[in-house]
């Protein structure tokens, strides 16, 4: 790993307003999530949640540098990226409650995230499941003749699934709109990725596709965002997609009350010393940005947070007349029934 | 007004009155451009439409069906070709766990309006890969429609119909069916998915089948006319949604019932319709339900072992005999 100060060394080209708003946004999906393990823990959340504590700069980074006309499409770890693109927090924590106010009525629950309205094409339960869907996302732009852009994001190891071959060569070779992020926190569930994986980085594999591919540190939210940045211009003016990996790290469980006890003391203390809003923080400090204007910040987002877990906890749980609907969006009722 | 044309020629015809329609429906699959397909069914579509609505796509099943679940998200209409339903097996999840799906996971924000078109069957000496009826699989999947067309009039209709529905359709043709040489009415059809066909109408049993063995069927009850047996046969056409009304009226009229299908028996859709027949009209029948299907085995390709393992017409005759024999009317 590169030398963190020197890392954060980019040059002062963003408004105030700009980075206070990337630091909101990641203190927005840690407090987030931080709230939503707490109701785990306290038996107050039903199933899985896979938490993206230590993951925001990559969700900010890279959502911060696509259109509100963008898509996107997410993984299990997926409320951070959700919540990058715009999603509500009171809607994505009802989803989590099971209530009928979030944003599937409650029937995806937390892997499932989705805003259509938002270009959010879904968070998904199956690893590598929404490579090729951002890959058709990235058709669907080329064929209409519209410039949007589609952002994939995945972990290590949904790159090491055949999706990821297969639709980055297809993207690659029609030039399609996409961007493949992969967040490389170091472990599929347990499994180290360097245990699995012959490559020092994963995208090296861009060489394979003949398309740019770049490692960049994924704590830095600004290195992220310039990455992506120059990605989205590349794919937008039609050049086809590009490979962006994030070396972040999970400072949580592969889901929430996992002990995680496979993680070496050496991979959580690098994690928390290169953790991303702690050295963001330093960063504005160093460029105009007063500690009492960031503990202003962290108040509002705790104010937002508890008003989204009130929403959730206070919503109804679906009516069971929603049980049938929705399987169909034709002939619903005939095809549910036989 | 009408014409004689393949089954294969009217699947095509079908698709291509859609494509020259709505310009968001697009084709997607291997060996579609200059070949137009391996049973010819895209010949000519790439010089019509180009290659961004005939996607010629490389031999990546789970790649290009995925991508075209991510296309049918964002509006346009694919139909993809897998080239025999056995490809399924690798690219399953894109049909199974996001198609299918997504839909009901989104509240209802998503529609996936797409197509998936595969030969299926055996008879053609392909071996245990290449001669599968898996529609019984897709039945399965909750959010999946799944139709199984026997004629070329019934295919183009249904092709048209499944193009234009906004769920995920899996269309699967009978590829010794494709040659088929049939006559269709001329011009613009659809055949609305659910709606079952009577091909031959009779009193004294009904033989539920589709796709392939609709001919066996009627080819059986031709031979049962001799005995002086009176066969209904019912082609479903669409099994997804299932047209009950039209079992139900058949049922109701001959009170024996004979269930015909090519795939393998065990878990097949026949013995589904067997089950919802005894729940809900135990007491319409004269004897048990029967089932003539393929055996729980691998469809083998040595002509004789692979004709011994899908129903002929003899069994069928021996099905309907049987069942008569058992029958008991109490009226």
């Amino acid at each position: 790993m590169v030398n963190v100060k020197s890392n954060m060394e980019i040059e002062n080209k963003y408004s105030k307003e700009f980075l206070v708003k990337l630091y909101e946004e990641m203190v927005r999906i840690r407090t987030f999530e931080t709230k939503a393990g707490e109701c785990f823990n306290k038996g107050m959340l039903a199933g899985n949640i896979h938490l993206c504590i230590g993951q925001e700069a990559t969700a900010v980074g890279a959502n911060y540098a696509l259109e509100k006309t963008d898509f996107i499409t997410s993984t299990h770890r997926g409320h951070g990226h959700c919540i990058g693109k715009g999603a509500k927090t009171d809607k994505t924590m009802a989803e989590l409650f099971g209530k009928a106010t979030g944003y599937c009525g409650g029937k995806g629950g937390s892997m499932h995230i989705v805003d259509v309205n938002l270009g959010i094409l879904g968070a998904n339960g199956i690893v590598g499941a929404g490579i090729p869907i951002a890959t058709g996302s990235g058709l669907a732009s080329k064929i209409k003749g519209t410039d949007e852009v589609t952002l994939c994001f995945f972990g290590d190891s949904g790159a090491n699934t055949g999706a990821f071959h297969e639709s980055i060569n297809m993207a690659a070779t029609w030039k399609l709109p996409v961007i493949y992020l992969i967040e490389n926190n170091g472990l599929g569930v347990s499994v180290d990725i360097k245990s699995v994986t012959n490559t020092p980085n994963l995208s090296v594999r861009a060489v394979a596709y003949d398309i740019p591919g770049k490692t960049v540190d994924g704590n830095n939210v600004l290195a992220v965002y310039e990455a992506v940045k120059e990605a989205v211009d590349y794919a937008r003016a039609g050049n086809g997609p590009s490979i962006i990996e994030c070396e972040t790290f999970r400072h949580e469980g592969h889901y929430c009350g996992d002990p995680s006890s496979y993680r070496p003391k050496e991979y959580i203390e690098e994690a928390y010393q290169k953790d991303a809003i702690k050295r963001f923080k330093e960063y504005l400090l160093e460029n105009d940005v007063t500690e009492a204007e960031m503990v202003e910040i962290d108040e509002a987002m705790k104010k937002e947070i508890e008003e989204a877990y009130e929403f959730a906890v206070n919503s109804p749980y679906p009516d069971l007349s929603e049980l049938t609907t929705d399987v169909y969006s034709q002939d619903n009722e005939r095809s549910v029934v036989r | 007004m009408s014409k004689k044309v393949s089954v294969s020629a009217a699947i095509r015809e079908g698709m291509h009155e859609e494509m020259v329609r709505d310009e968001n429906v697009i084709m997607v699959g291997e060996d579609l451009g200059k070949m137009g397909s391996p049973f010819a069914l895209t010949l000519g579509f790439l010089d019509e439409f180009g290659p961004e609505r005939v996607v010629e796509t490389p031999i990546s099943e789970l790649g290009f069906t995925g991508m075209a679940v991510g296309a049918a998200m964002r509006g346009i209409r694919p139909v993809v070709e897998l080239m025999y339903n056995d490809f399924i097996s690798v690219s399953l999840d894109p049909v199974m766990n996001q198609a299918a799906k997504l839909r009901y996971m989104t509240g209802g924000q998503m529609t996936i309006p797409m197509v998936i078109r595969a030969p299926m069957g055996a008879g053609r000496r392909n071996a245990g890969q290449h001669s599968q009826c898996l529609e019984a699989l897709f039945a399965h999947i909750p959010g999946l429609k799944v139709v199984c067309p026997s004629t070329a009039e019934d295919a183009k209709g249904l092709i048209k119909a499944s193009i234009r529905d906004n769920d995920p359709v899996i269309f699967l043709e009978h590829k010794l069916l494709y040659a088929k040489k049939e006559q269709i009415p001329e011009g613009e059809y659809i055949i609305p998915l659910g709606e079952a066909d009577v091909k031959r109408e009779g009193k004294d049993v009904t033989i539920i089948t589709w796709s392939r063995q609709v001919y066996f069927a009627l080819d059986a009850a031709k031979e049962l006319e001799k005995s002086g047996i009176d066969a209904e046969v019912l082609d479903l056409r669409t099994l997804v949604p299932l047209d009950w009304e039209a079992i139900k009226k058949s049922v109701l009229k001959t009170h024996n019932v004979v269930i015909v299908e090519e795939g393998v028996k065990r878990g097949g859709f026949g013995g589904e319709i067997s089950a919802q027949i005894m729940e809900e009209l135990f007491d319409e029948l004269d004897s048990p339900v029967e089932r003539v299907a393929g055996l729980n085995i691998v469809s083998p390709f040595s002509p004789p072992l692979e004709d011994a393992n899908f129903p002929q017409v003899d069994d069928i005759v021996g099905a309907v005999k049987k069942v008569l024999n058992k029958s008991v009317s109490l009226v």
